[in-house]
Protein backbone atom coordinates (compact mmCIF):
# COMPACT_ATOMS: atom_id res chain seq x y z
CA UNK A 1 0.00 0.00 0.00
CA UNK A 2 2.87 2.14 0.93
CA UNK A 3 4.50 1.59 -2.65
CA UNK A 4 1.06 2.32 -4.40
CA UNK A 5 1.06 6.05 -2.26
CA UNK A 6 4.44 6.74 -3.02
CA UNK A 7 4.01 6.25 -7.33
CA UNK A 8 0.59 8.83 -6.86
CA UNK A 9 2.97 11.19 -4.50
CA UNK A 10 5.34 10.75 -7.63
CA UNK A 11 2.51 11.63 -9.92
CA UNK A 12 1.46 14.51 -7.94
CA UNK A 13 4.80 16.23 -7.55
CA UNK A 14 4.94 15.93 -11.11
CA UNK A 15 1.42 17.52 -11.68
CA UNK A 16 2.50 20.40 -8.64
CA UNK A 17 5.68 21.31 -10.82
CA UNK A 18 4.17 21.57 -14.58
CA UNK A 19 -0.16 21.88 -13.87
CA UNK A 20 0.29 20.50 -17.47
CA UNK A 21 -2.39 17.94 -17.38
CA UNK A 22 -4.76 19.34 -15.01
CA UNK A 23 -4.77 22.95 -16.40
CA UNK A 24 -6.03 21.08 -20.13
CA UNK A 25 -8.33 18.87 -18.49
CA UNK A 26 -10.11 21.72 -16.90
CA UNK A 27 -10.06 23.70 -20.08
CA UNK A 28 -11.77 21.19 -22.25
CA UNK A 29 -14.15 19.72 -19.93
CA UNK A 30 -15.10 23.52 -19.66
CA UNK A 31 -15.43 24.08 -23.52
CA UNK A 32 -16.99 20.65 -23.66
CA UNK A 33 -19.84 21.87 -21.68
CA UNK A 34 -19.83 25.22 -23.70
CA UNK A 35 -20.00 23.44 -26.91
CA UNK A 36 -23.12 21.63 -26.02
CA UNK A 37 -24.86 24.21 -24.31
CA UNK A 38 -24.59 26.48 -27.52
CA UNK A 39 -25.35 23.53 -29.83
CA UNK A 40 -28.45 22.25 -28.03
CA UNK A 41 -29.68 25.59 -26.82
CA UNK A 42 -31.99 25.81 -29.75
CA UNK A 43 -33.96 22.57 -30.36
CA UNK A 44 -34.25 21.49 -27.24
CA UNK A 45 -37.12 22.97 -24.88
CA UNK A 46 -35.92 22.23 -21.58
CA UNK A 47 -32.38 22.00 -20.96
CA UNK A 48 -32.79 19.86 -18.05
CA UNK A 49 -33.07 16.39 -20.45
CA UNK A 50 -29.66 17.29 -22.20
CA UNK A 51 -28.06 18.13 -18.78
CA UNK A 52 -26.88 14.44 -17.61
CA UNK A 53 -25.37 13.32 -20.93
CA UNK A 54 -23.43 16.83 -21.68
CA UNK A 55 -21.72 16.06 -17.51
CA UNK A 56 -20.72 12.93 -18.57
CA UNK A 57 -19.49 13.65 -22.16
CA UNK A 58 -17.60 16.40 -20.43
CA UNK A 59 -15.72 14.12 -17.92
CA UNK A 60 -15.07 11.44 -19.95
CA UNK A 61 -13.30 13.81 -23.20
CA UNK A 62 -11.99 15.17 -20.02
CA UNK A 63 -10.69 12.32 -18.92
CA UNK A 64 -9.81 10.83 -21.67
CA UNK A 65 -6.95 13.86 -22.54
CA UNK A 66 -5.51 13.24 -18.97
CA UNK A 67 -5.38 9.20 -19.76
CA UNK A 68 -3.57 9.68 -22.90
CA UNK A 69 -1.15 11.53 -21.19
CA UNK A 70 -0.49 9.45 -18.18
CA UNK A 71 2.08 6.89 -19.59
CA UNK A 72 3.52 9.06 -22.09
CA UNK A 73 4.69 10.92 -19.70
CA UNK A 74 6.17 7.91 -17.83
CA UNK A 75 7.60 6.95 -21.33
CA UNK A 76 9.43 10.38 -22.52
CA UNK A 77 12.14 9.91 -20.55
CA UNK A 78 12.59 6.59 -20.13
CA UNK A 79 10.43 6.86 -16.61
CA UNK A 80 8.39 3.92 -17.63
CA UNK A 81 11.36 1.66 -17.80
CA UNK A 82 12.48 2.86 -14.22
CA UNK A 83 9.19 1.97 -13.15
CA UNK A 84 9.19 -0.94 -14.22
CA UNK A 85 12.75 -2.41 -12.84
CA UNK A 86 11.65 -1.17 -9.52
CA UNK A 87 11.23 -4.02 -7.15
CA UNK A 88 7.29 -4.04 -7.09
CA UNK A 89 4.83 -5.72 -8.33
CA UNK A 90 3.30 -5.37 -10.85
CA UNK A 91 -0.18 -4.62 -9.99
CA UNK A 92 1.17 -2.05 -7.23
CA UNK A 93 2.28 0.10 -10.62
CA UNK A 94 -1.26 -0.49 -11.66
CA UNK A 95 -3.07 0.59 -8.97
CA UNK A 96 -0.83 3.28 -8.21
CA UNK A 97 -1.39 4.65 -11.90
CA UNK A 98 -5.08 4.00 -11.95
CA UNK A 99 -5.24 5.56 -8.56
CA UNK A 100 -3.42 9.11 -9.82
CA UNK A 101 -5.46 8.93 -12.68
CA UNK A 102 -8.42 8.89 -10.60
CA UNK A 103 -7.18 11.62 -8.50
CA UNK A 104 -6.76 14.07 -11.44
CA UNK A 105 -9.78 13.46 -12.82
CA UNK A 106 -11.22 13.86 -9.62
CA UNK A 107 -10.33 17.55 -9.15
CA UNK A 108 -10.93 18.46 -12.73
CA UNK A 109 -14.47 17.09 -12.27
CA UNK A 110 -14.46 18.69 -8.84
CA UNK A 111 -14.09 22.38 -10.78
CA UNK A 112 -16.31 21.46 -13.21
CA UNK A 113 -19.24 20.36 -11.22
CA UNK A 114 -20.48 23.77 -9.28
CA UNK A 115 -19.64 25.73 -12.61
CA UNK A 116 -21.97 22.94 -14.44
CA UNK A 117 -24.79 23.49 -12.07
CA UNK A 118 -24.40 27.43 -12.22
CA UNK A 119 -24.16 27.13 -16.28
CA UNK A 120 -27.47 24.59 -16.51
CA UNK A 121 -29.34 26.16 -13.58
CA UNK A 122 -29.57 23.42 -11.77
CA UNK A 123 -30.17 22.20 -8.12
CA UNK A 124 -27.51 20.37 -6.43
CA UNK A 125 -27.64 17.04 -5.75
CA UNK A 126 -25.22 15.24 -3.23
CA UNK A 127 -26.14 11.72 -4.19
CA UNK A 128 -24.52 12.85 -7.26
CA UNK A 129 -21.11 12.52 -5.44
CA UNK A 130 -20.99 9.00 -5.01
CA UNK A 131 -22.46 8.02 -8.20
CA UNK A 132 -19.68 10.34 -10.31
CA UNK A 133 -16.89 8.82 -8.08
CA UNK A 134 -17.72 5.32 -9.13
CA UNK A 135 -18.52 6.51 -12.89
CA UNK A 136 -14.97 7.65 -12.79
CA UNK A 137 -13.68 4.69 -11.08
CA UNK A 138 -15.01 2.40 -13.79
CA UNK A 139 -13.80 4.80 -16.26
CA UNK A 140 -10.31 5.21 -15.19
CA UNK A 141 -9.81 1.36 -14.18
CA UNK A 142 -9.86 0.57 -18.07
CA UNK A 143 -8.43 3.48 -18.68
CA UNK A 144 -5.37 3.24 -17.09
CA UNK A 145 -5.16 -0.11 -18.83
CA UNK A 146 -5.40 1.16 -22.30
CA UNK A 147 -2.88 4.03 -21.57
CA UNK A 148 -0.27 1.84 -20.86
CA UNK A 149 -1.62 -0.40 -24.14
CA UNK A 150 -0.90 2.90 -26.13
CA UNK A 151 2.28 3.76 -25.49
CA UNK A 152 4.13 1.68 -28.37
CA UNK A 153 1.50 2.54 -30.68
CA UNK A 154 1.39 4.83 -33.63
CA UNK A 155 -1.01 7.39 -33.66
CA UNK A 156 -1.39 6.81 -29.71
CA UNK A 157 -3.53 9.52 -28.96
CA UNK A 158 -6.37 8.54 -31.78
CA UNK A 159 -5.98 4.88 -30.68
CA UNK A 160 -6.98 5.39 -26.81
CA UNK A 161 -10.46 7.19 -27.30
CA UNK A 162 -11.02 4.46 -30.24
CA UNK A 163 -9.96 1.59 -28.15
CA UNK A 164 -11.83 2.71 -24.40
CA UNK A 165 -14.95 4.11 -25.80
CA UNK A 166 -16.91 1.20 -27.13
CA UNK A 167 -15.58 -0.65 -23.87
CA UNK A 168 -16.55 2.07 -21.14
CA UNK A 169 -20.19 2.37 -22.99
CA UNK A 170 -22.41 0.32 -20.40
CA UNK A 171 -20.80 2.19 -17.37
CA UNK A 172 -21.23 5.66 -19.65
CA UNK A 173 -24.88 4.73 -20.30
CA UNK A 174 -25.38 4.09 -16.55
CA UNK A 175 -23.81 6.77 -14.91
CA UNK A 176 -25.99 8.93 -17.30
CA UNK A 177 -29.08 7.41 -16.55
CA UNK A 178 -28.68 7.77 -12.84
CA UNK A 179 -27.60 11.09 -12.87
CA UNK A 180 -30.38 11.72 -14.96
CA UNK A 181 -32.64 9.87 -12.47
CA UNK A 182 -31.30 11.47 -9.18
CA UNK A 183 -31.76 15.42 -11.07
CA UNK A 184 -35.24 13.91 -11.74
CA UNK A 185 -35.56 13.43 -8.49
CA UNK A 186 -36.30 9.66 -9.31
CA UNK A 187 -37.38 6.97 -6.36
CA UNK A 188 -33.88 4.60 -5.51
CA UNK A 189 -36.13 1.43 -6.43
CA UNK A 190 -36.42 2.54 -9.99
CA UNK A 191 -33.17 3.12 -10.25
CA UNK A 192 -31.11 -0.18 -8.52
CA UNK A 193 -30.40 -1.98 -11.53
CA UNK A 194 -28.50 1.02 -13.04
CA UNK A 195 -26.69 1.37 -9.86
CA UNK A 196 -25.85 -2.26 -9.42
CA UNK A 197 -25.08 -2.34 -13.23
CA UNK A 198 -22.23 0.31 -12.50
CA UNK A 199 -20.96 -1.34 -9.48
CA UNK A 200 -21.01 -4.64 -11.92
CA UNK A 201 -18.80 -2.83 -14.07
CA UNK A 202 -16.02 -1.41 -11.66
CA UNK A 203 -15.67 -4.28 -10.20
CA UNK A 204 -15.51 -7.05 -13.41
CA UNK A 205 -13.12 -4.52 -15.12
CA UNK A 206 -10.90 -3.67 -12.28
CA UNK A 207 -10.41 -6.96 -12.12
CA UNK A 208 -9.38 -7.22 -15.53
CA UNK A 209 -7.70 -4.57 -16.00
CA UNK A 210 -5.44 -5.48 -13.04
CA UNK A 211 -5.11 -9.26 -14.56
CA UNK A 212 -3.87 -7.70 -18.14
CA UNK A 213 -2.10 -4.86 -17.17
CA UNK A 214 1.14 -7.66 -16.46
CA UNK A 215 0.88 -8.63 -20.32
CA UNK A 216 0.51 -5.28 -21.12
CA UNK A 217 3.65 -3.97 -19.58
CA UNK A 218 5.89 -7.14 -20.03
CA UNK A 219 8.85 -5.88 -22.53
CA UNK B 1 -5.71 -33.24 -60.21
CA UNK B 2 -6.63 -36.73 -59.18
CA UNK B 3 -9.42 -37.79 -55.97
CA UNK B 4 -6.76 -38.61 -53.82
CA UNK B 5 -4.87 -34.79 -53.58
CA UNK B 6 -8.31 -33.03 -52.53
CA UNK B 7 -7.55 -32.18 -49.08
CA UNK B 8 -10.03 -31.70 -45.93
CA UNK B 9 -10.75 -28.02 -47.31
CA UNK B 10 -12.02 -29.29 -50.25
CA UNK B 11 -14.04 -31.20 -48.60
CA UNK B 12 -15.49 -28.28 -46.39
CA UNK B 13 -15.77 -26.15 -48.96
CA UNK B 14 -17.76 -28.53 -50.94
CA UNK B 15 -20.24 -29.27 -48.30
CA UNK B 16 -20.59 -26.03 -47.54
CA UNK B 17 -21.43 -25.20 -51.18
CA UNK B 18 -24.22 -27.84 -51.09
CA UNK B 19 -25.51 -26.58 -48.43
CA UNK B 20 -25.97 -23.33 -49.38
CA UNK B 21 -27.35 -24.41 -52.33
CA UNK B 22 -30.19 -26.12 -50.18
CA UNK B 23 -30.39 -23.65 -47.59
CA UNK B 24 -31.69 -20.74 -50.25
CA UNK B 25 -34.02 -23.41 -51.39
CA UNK B 26 -35.22 -23.78 -48.12
CA UNK B 27 -35.79 -19.96 -47.29
CA UNK B 28 -37.35 -19.42 -50.67
CA UNK B 29 -39.23 -22.88 -51.66
CA UNK B 30 -39.79 -25.06 -48.73
CA UNK B 31 -40.46 -22.39 -45.55
CA UNK B 32 -44.18 -21.45 -45.66
CA UNK B 33 -44.95 -17.46 -46.30
CA UNK B 34 -45.55 -15.76 -42.87
CA UNK B 35 -49.04 -15.00 -42.38
CA UNK B 36 -48.55 -11.53 -41.01
CA UNK B 37 -45.37 -10.17 -42.37
CA UNK B 38 -44.89 -11.57 -45.84
CA UNK B 39 -41.98 -12.63 -47.88
CA UNK B 40 -39.90 -10.37 -45.94
CA UNK B 41 -39.97 -12.53 -43.40
CA UNK B 42 -37.87 -15.12 -45.17
CA UNK B 43 -35.01 -13.03 -44.37
CA UNK B 44 -34.73 -13.80 -40.83
CA UNK B 45 -33.21 -17.16 -41.45
CA UNK B 46 -30.36 -15.78 -42.68
CA UNK B 47 -30.00 -12.57 -40.25
CA UNK B 48 -30.57 -15.16 -37.54
CA UNK B 49 -27.75 -17.20 -38.95
CA UNK B 50 -25.33 -14.86 -39.79
CA UNK B 51 -25.80 -13.04 -36.32
CA UNK B 52 -25.36 -16.59 -34.54
CA UNK B 53 -22.03 -17.30 -36.51
CA UNK B 54 -20.45 -13.59 -35.82
CA UNK B 55 -20.96 -14.03 -32.10
CA UNK B 56 -19.40 -17.82 -32.06
CA UNK B 57 -16.69 -16.46 -34.11
CA UNK B 58 -15.74 -13.95 -32.10
CA UNK B 59 -16.19 -16.60 -29.26
CA UNK B 60 -13.52 -18.68 -31.19
CA UNK B 61 -11.29 -15.40 -31.32
CA UNK B 62 -11.48 -14.89 -27.58
CA UNK B 63 -10.41 -18.51 -26.57
CA UNK B 64 -7.92 -18.22 -28.88
CA UNK B 65 -6.48 -14.96 -27.59
CA UNK B 66 -6.54 -16.33 -24.03
CA UNK B 67 -4.40 -19.32 -25.38
CA UNK B 68 -1.93 -17.32 -26.64
CA UNK B 69 -1.61 -14.88 -23.60
CA UNK B 70 -1.33 -18.38 -22.13
CA UNK B 71 0.86 -20.28 -24.36
CA UNK B 72 2.65 -18.00 -26.75
CA UNK B 73 2.49 -19.79 -29.79
CA UNK B 74 2.02 -17.77 -33.10
CA UNK B 75 -0.59 -19.58 -34.58
CA UNK B 76 -3.32 -19.05 -32.20
CA UNK B 77 -2.54 -14.87 -32.93
CA UNK B 78 -3.27 -15.92 -36.18
CA UNK B 79 -6.38 -17.94 -35.13
CA UNK B 80 -7.98 -15.21 -33.26
CA UNK B 81 -6.87 -12.07 -36.37
CA UNK B 82 -9.08 -14.33 -38.94
CA UNK B 83 -11.65 -15.21 -36.98
CA UNK B 84 -12.29 -11.46 -35.67
CA UNK B 85 -12.07 -10.86 -39.62
CA UNK B 86 -14.69 -13.40 -40.56
CA UNK B 87 -16.84 -12.42 -37.40
CA UNK B 88 -16.81 -8.69 -38.33
CA UNK B 89 -18.07 -9.48 -41.87
CA UNK B 90 -21.25 -11.81 -40.70
CA UNK B 91 -22.00 -9.50 -37.52
CA UNK B 92 -22.24 -6.93 -40.36
CA UNK B 93 -24.33 -8.64 -42.30
CA UNK B 94 -26.65 -9.63 -39.38
CA UNK B 95 -26.93 -6.21 -38.78
CA UNK B 96 -27.70 -5.10 -42.33
CA UNK B 97 -30.49 -8.07 -42.92
CA UNK B 98 -31.73 -6.80 -39.60
CA UNK B 99 -31.78 -3.45 -40.65
CA UNK B 100 -34.08 -4.46 -43.95
CA UNK B 101 -36.02 -6.61 -42.29
CA UNK B 102 -36.89 -3.68 -39.31
CA UNK B 103 -37.51 -1.19 -42.44
CA UNK B 104 -40.12 -3.52 -43.28
CA UNK B 105 -41.54 -4.55 -40.17
CA UNK B 106 -41.18 -1.25 -37.75
CA UNK B 107 -40.87 1.06 -40.43
CA UNK B 108 -37.42 2.19 -39.83
CA UNK B 109 -34.03 1.01 -40.23
CA UNK B 110 -32.97 1.80 -37.01
CA UNK B 111 -34.03 1.26 -33.34
CA UNK B 112 -32.16 1.82 -30.51
CA UNK B 113 -33.56 -2.47 -29.63
CA UNK B 114 -31.08 -4.07 -27.15
CA UNK B 115 -29.80 -7.08 -29.68
CA UNK B 116 -29.31 -4.04 -32.44
CA UNK B 117 -27.38 -1.88 -29.90
CA UNK B 118 -25.24 -4.05 -28.49
CA UNK B 119 -24.10 -5.48 -32.07
CA UNK B 120 -23.42 -1.75 -33.20
CA UNK B 121 -21.31 -1.56 -29.90
CA UNK B 122 -19.63 -5.12 -30.63
CA UNK B 123 -18.83 -3.91 -34.51
CA UNK B 124 -17.17 -1.07 -32.90
CA UNK B 125 -15.11 -3.00 -29.99
CA UNK B 126 -13.64 -5.69 -33.00
CA UNK B 127 -13.01 -2.69 -35.92
CA UNK B 128 -10.95 -1.27 -32.84
CA UNK B 129 -9.07 -4.16 -32.42
CA UNK B 130 -8.09 -4.48 -36.69
CA UNK B 131 -7.25 -0.72 -36.02
CA UNK B 132 -5.48 -1.46 -33.11
CA UNK B 133 -3.29 -4.08 -34.79
CA UNK B 134 -2.66 -1.89 -38.06
CA UNK B 135 -1.00 0.60 -35.70
CA UNK B 136 1.42 -1.85 -34.09
CA UNK B 137 5.04 -2.44 -34.73
CA UNK B 138 6.37 -5.72 -34.04
CA UNK B 139 4.96 -9.15 -34.48
CA UNK B 140 5.05 -10.32 -30.46
CA UNK B 141 4.37 -7.18 -29.79
CA UNK B 142 0.76 -6.84 -31.70
CA UNK B 143 0.12 -10.26 -30.92
CA UNK B 144 0.23 -9.63 -27.62
CA UNK B 145 -1.84 -6.24 -27.44
CA UNK B 146 -4.14 -7.36 -29.44
CA UNK B 147 -4.77 -10.25 -27.44
CA UNK B 148 -5.58 -8.52 -24.26
CA UNK B 149 -7.91 -6.40 -26.13
CA UNK B 150 -9.77 -8.92 -27.62
CA UNK B 151 -10.04 -10.59 -24.30
CA UNK B 152 -11.02 -7.18 -22.68
CA UNK B 153 -13.54 -6.67 -25.25
CA UNK B 154 -15.14 -9.90 -25.10
CA UNK B 155 -15.86 -9.50 -21.56
CA UNK B 156 -17.82 -6.32 -22.40
CA UNK B 157 -19.96 -8.18 -24.49
CA UNK B 158 -22.63 -9.52 -22.17
CA UNK B 159 -22.40 -6.05 -19.72
CA UNK B 160 -23.13 -3.99 -22.48
CA UNK B 161 -25.83 -6.21 -23.71
CA UNK B 162 -27.30 -6.03 -20.36
CA UNK B 163 -26.84 -2.25 -19.83
CA UNK B 164 -28.47 -1.62 -23.30
CA UNK B 165 -31.41 -4.51 -22.82
CA UNK B 166 -32.78 -2.02 -19.99
CA UNK B 167 -33.68 0.81 -22.24
CA UNK B 168 -36.73 -0.91 -24.01
CA UNK B 169 -37.00 -3.95 -26.22
CA UNK B 170 -39.00 -3.93 -29.37
CA UNK B 171 -36.70 -7.03 -31.36
CA UNK B 172 -38.96 -10.33 -31.45
CA UNK B 173 -38.07 -12.83 -28.85
CA UNK B 174 -38.53 -15.50 -31.08
CA UNK B 175 -37.66 -18.41 -28.51
CA UNK B 176 -39.74 -18.09 -25.16
CA UNK B 177 -39.72 -20.60 -22.18
CA UNK B 178 -43.05 -21.54 -23.20
CA UNK B 179 -42.30 -22.79 -26.67
CA UNK B 180 -41.55 -21.24 -29.59
CA UNK B 181 -43.80 -19.41 -32.29
CA UNK B 182 -42.19 -21.00 -35.52
CA UNK B 183 -43.72 -23.58 -37.65
CA UNK B 184 -41.96 -26.95 -37.87
CA UNK B 185 -41.22 -26.02 -41.37
CA UNK B 186 -39.88 -22.77 -40.41
CA UNK B 187 -37.72 -24.35 -37.57
CA UNK B 188 -36.53 -27.25 -39.57
CA UNK B 189 -35.53 -24.08 -42.14
CA UNK B 190 -33.88 -22.28 -39.28
CA UNK B 191 -31.62 -25.21 -37.90
CA UNK B 192 -30.55 -25.72 -41.27
CA UNK B 193 -29.60 -22.50 -42.25
CA UNK B 194 -27.58 -21.93 -38.87
CA UNK B 195 -25.70 -24.71 -39.60
CA UNK B 196 -24.94 -23.84 -42.77
CA UNK B 197 -24.10 -20.72 -41.87
CA UNK B 198 -21.50 -22.64 -39.12
CA UNK B 199 -19.96 -24.02 -41.75
CA UNK B 200 -19.25 -21.78 -44.25
CA UNK B 201 -17.78 -20.01 -41.20
CA UNK B 202 -15.09 -22.87 -40.38
CA UNK B 203 -14.70 -23.10 -44.14
CA UNK B 204 -14.17 -19.70 -44.47
CA UNK B 205 -11.78 -20.01 -41.47
CA UNK B 206 -9.81 -22.68 -42.78
CA UNK B 207 -9.05 -20.43 -45.93
CA UNK B 208 -7.79 -17.88 -43.76
CA UNK B 209 -5.60 -19.58 -41.81
CA UNK B 210 -3.87 -21.11 -45.20
CA UNK B 211 -3.24 -17.43 -46.18
CA UNK B 212 -2.01 -16.61 -42.86
CA UNK B 213 0.58 -19.23 -43.16
CA UNK B 214 1.77 -18.74 -46.52
CA UNK B 215 2.13 -14.87 -45.52
CA UNK B 216 4.51 -16.00 -42.45
CA UNK B 217 6.31 -18.30 -44.80
CA UNK B 218 6.61 -15.54 -47.31
CA UNK B 219 8.20 -13.01 -45.17
CA UNK B 220 10.19 -15.53 -43.63
CA UNK B 221 11.39 -16.17 -47.04
CA UNK B 222 12.11 -12.70 -47.61
CA UNK B 223 14.20 -11.88 -44.78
Amino acid sequence: MGKVWAIILKDLALQRRSREMLNSMFIFALIVILVFSFSFELRVERVKQIAPGVLWVAFTFAGMLGLSRSFILESDQGCLDGLLLCPVDRSVIYFGKMLSNLLFISITEAIILPLYFALFNLPFKLLLLPIIVLGTVGFSAVGTLFSAMTVHVRAREVMLPILLFPIVMPALIAAVKLTGGILDGQAWSEMTHWLQLLVGFDVIFLAVSYMAFDYVVEE
Amino acid sequence: MSWRELTFRDLLSAVSGVAMTVALCLVFLVAPREAIMGDVQRVFYFHVSAAWTGYLALLVAFLASLLYLLRREGRWDGVALSSVEIGLIFVTEGIISGSIWAKATWGAWWTWDPRLTTSAVLWLIYASYLTLRQAIEGETRRARLAAVYSVVGFVAVPINFMAIRWWRTVHPVVFERAGCHLSPAMLATLIFCVATFTLLYFTLLSYRLRLQRMSEQLQQLRR
